[in-house]
């Protein structure tokens, strides 16, 4: 995704030995949470992000880096579109599985699974 | 059932230990994604919105319970204890590892599975009638046909990297259960004016964004010629099949660009220079399909009254039993037995989902009371084609106990749903939270009884994999501005008689569809005439008692 002007992006990226969804960290790591996320707030620290994204890529680790659009909620980034706020969740229609499971087993917050 | 030989067993045993090799060096680097890609998905390993999703091949839709208890195995160990069956008559696992897949597509190689061709510019899983052998409608059964056709199109040389995608449906009944109109080749076995058993071949169907009813390329064709001119049309497309656009790639493309006469002239000069090559016959070996149809030779069936006295008191004390014998259970070719369709469509469920548990549970059913074979329907249904009508009863009770009882064939709740934005990368919008709600709206079974025959089918994008255009009410999930709305269409259908659903008009959100479906049943239920059926009103009467109902409902 191209980098935008004036909008708060984050990187994120699926795993490659597992697919799962990850997001790319203030110390360049790998979170399945997108509370988690570095928040690029310029063109530059967008493109830093990315450029972070992509040697992970490289180093296989990640696969498909990108940059979604967030809005800042309590400050903490939610995805702003549906199909990347369902990435950060799981299936809507099986709340049992997914990182809205593993949220509500208290996986979320705990600083766990940072790769 | 078809049996590997030893070569199948060979050639499958060999793409796991390449695929395994392959993984291993993606892992450690020496392969890079851009690399990678193309090789996982020859193996059906596609990267979706949450994990991997590993799309297997059920060849026209029929399994073993070994094969069952296997994919039940696979979901518990490798995946999250459930699997979905798809529009294509195959089995998707969402949630499987890239280090595990090799070890997935052993445990397949095991029981004669595998992952090949779901997924490519080749031609994938052929899909047929579900009732294939066993319908009373049928003209001969097209098993064999579509396992001969499985051997030669895997691999194929000539058609690994076509212009796009091929899919080929094949049926041999006068009803249309497989959707051939729908397909880039349908084979339909017809009967010619001396009563010969040959194949009407249909070439150009498809959904999509451009959805198209197939055309007859050739009325009647001799069986024993059907992969020689199927090479032909194969041939044209792979030849003139455009691969500068992949939104006109597909066949149905071609045909309308050229014309239909055109394209039917390209073909037969085609197939006039398969026939003078060089000293091979263009025949299918008579011995090698005679060695086919043996694996499809009716089993020995038992000698039995067509009517069972212990089943109709059980019916008569059993309403709930008797109305889904009347729903579920379909006429069977041989006296004494019956065809049961298993509903993977519980009222307000996940249409297509199986947990391991009922998957095992099914082939425990199919072995003891269906000869252990079982059937996938593109509906997204289960079939246990075998069934005594004497063990009907017990074949009730065991499905009943794992949540499969549902009496709903056919009707209003039985939608096809593709697992859309909830799991897919592709889509615009949730399809299966749709399905639900409109299912838990029309739950109770009096009011599906008093609709009758309405096949909803929804999906989340364009690309069509919940059927849509093909659904007496069709439902397309799109994104407007960051927010899932959904389009209605109506009139389609998948039969003898397909039809393309027709846009009703705006689109609705996700929690005004139910209220609009409903209108649109409603009105059906007021106008139409007796025994008519929605499909029968909508056509009789046009679309615009509908859109008066629905948008006169969203004017409110």
């Amino acid at each position: 995704m191209a980098v935008k002007k004036d909008v708060r992006q984050v990187l994120t990226a699926n795993l490659l030995k597992d697919g799962l969804v990850v997001f790319m960290t203030d110390g360049a790591a790998w979170s399945p949470w997108i509370e988690d996320a570095a928040i690029a707030t310029s063109k530059e620290s967008a493109l830093e992000l990315e450029g972070r994204g992509n040697i992970a890529a490289k180093a296989n680790v990640v696969v498909g880096p990108y940059l979604i659009d967030v809005i800042e909620e309590n400050g903490r980034p939610r995805a702003n579109l549906i199909r990347e706020h369902l990435r950060t969740l799981g299936p809507t229609v099986r709340t049992d599985l997914g990182k809205q499971a593993e949220r509500a087993a208290g996986g979320s917050g705990q600083g766990g699974a940072f790769i | 059932m078809y049996r590997y030989d030893e070569f199948d067993h060979t050639f499958v045993r060999e793409r796991v230990a390449q695929f395994r090799d392959q993984t291993l060096r993606r892992i450690s680097g020496e392969l890079t994604e851009d690399e990678f890609r193309p090789l996982r998905l020859m193996n059906g390993l596609y990267l979706q919105l949450h994990a991997y999703m590993l799309r297997i091949a059920i060849p026209y839709g029929t399994l073993s319970s070994k094969q069952m208890r296997q994919l039940a195995f696979i979901g518990d160990k490798w995946d999250k204890n459930y699997g979905h069956f798809t529009t294509r008559q195959n089995l998707q696992f969402n949630w499987p590892k890239l280090e595990d897949t090799a070890d997935i597509l052993q445990a397949l190689a095991d029981v004669e599975m595998h992952a090949i061709q779901t997924s490519g510019n080749c031609i994938r899983n052929v899909t047929a009638d579900h009732w294939a052998g066993v319908a009373a409608d049928e003209i001969e059964d097209p098993r064999p046909w579509a396992e001969l056709l499985r051997q030669w199109s895997s691999l194929h040389p000539e058609f690994c990297f076509l212009p796009r995608k091929f899919k080929i449906a094949v049926t041999g009944a006068e009803a249309d259960r497989a959707a051939v109109a729908f397909h880039d080749i349908g084979l339909k076995i017809v009967r010619n004016a001396d009563g010969e058993a040959g194949f009407q071949v249909l070439v150009g169907g498809g959904m999509g964004r451009t959805p198209m009813i197939a055309k007859v390329c050739r009325a009647w064709l001799p069986k024993g010629e059907l992969l020689s001119y199927i090479e032909a049309v194969m041939r044209v497309y792979n030849l003139y099949g455009r691969r500068d656009n992949k939104y006109k790639a597909r066949i149905k493309i071609l045909l309308h660009e050229e014309g239909d006469d055109v394209f039917r002239k390209m073909v037969d000069e085609e197939y006039e220079k398969v026939k003078a090559a060089g000293g091979v016959s263009h025949l299918v070996p008579e011995k090698e399909i005679a060695r086919i149809e043996t694996y499809f030779a009716p089993p020995i069936y038992d000698a039995l009254p067509d009517e069972d006295a212990q089943l109709t008191q059980h019916l008569r004390a059993n309403s709930k039993m008797a109305r889904w014998y009347e729903v579920n259970c379909a006429k069977h070719k041989q006296r004494g037995y019956t065809i049961v369709n298993i509903s993977l469509k519980p009222e307000g469920g996940i249409p297509g989902d199986a947990t391991s548990d009922q998957m095992r549970a099914v082939a425990g059913i199919a072995d003891k009371f269906s000869l252990s074979e079982i059937r996938v329907s593109h509906a997204q249904n289960l079939v246990l084609p075998y069934v005594r009508k004497k063990d009907v009863v017990a074949v009730y009770h065991a499905l009943e106990k794992y949540g499969m009882a549902s009496a709903n064939l056919g009707l209003v709740t039985d939608i096809i749903a593709c697992p859309g934005l909830d799991y897919c990368a592709l889509a615009t919008a949730r399809s299966i939270p749709i399905a639900q709600a409109i299912s838990k709206r029309f739950e109770a079974p009096e009011r599906q009884k008093q609709i009758g025959d309405l096949a909803i089918k929804i999906s989340g994008c364009i690309n069509a994999c919940g059927h849509h255009h093909a659904g007496h009410i069709g439902i397309l999930g799109l994104d407007k501005a960051g927010k899932e709305f959904y389009q209605i269409t109506l009139g389609g259908s998948a039969d003898e008689h397909a039809s393309i659903g027709t846009i009703m008009g705006p689109g609705f959100s996700d929690a005004e569809v139910p209220t609009a479906i409903e209108k649109i049943v409603d009105t059906y239920i007021g106008l139409r005439q007796p025994g008519e059926t929605f499909l029968g009103a909508y056509r009789r009467l046009g679309a615009a008692p509908f859109k008066e109902a629905i948008y006169a409902q969203a004017a409110e």
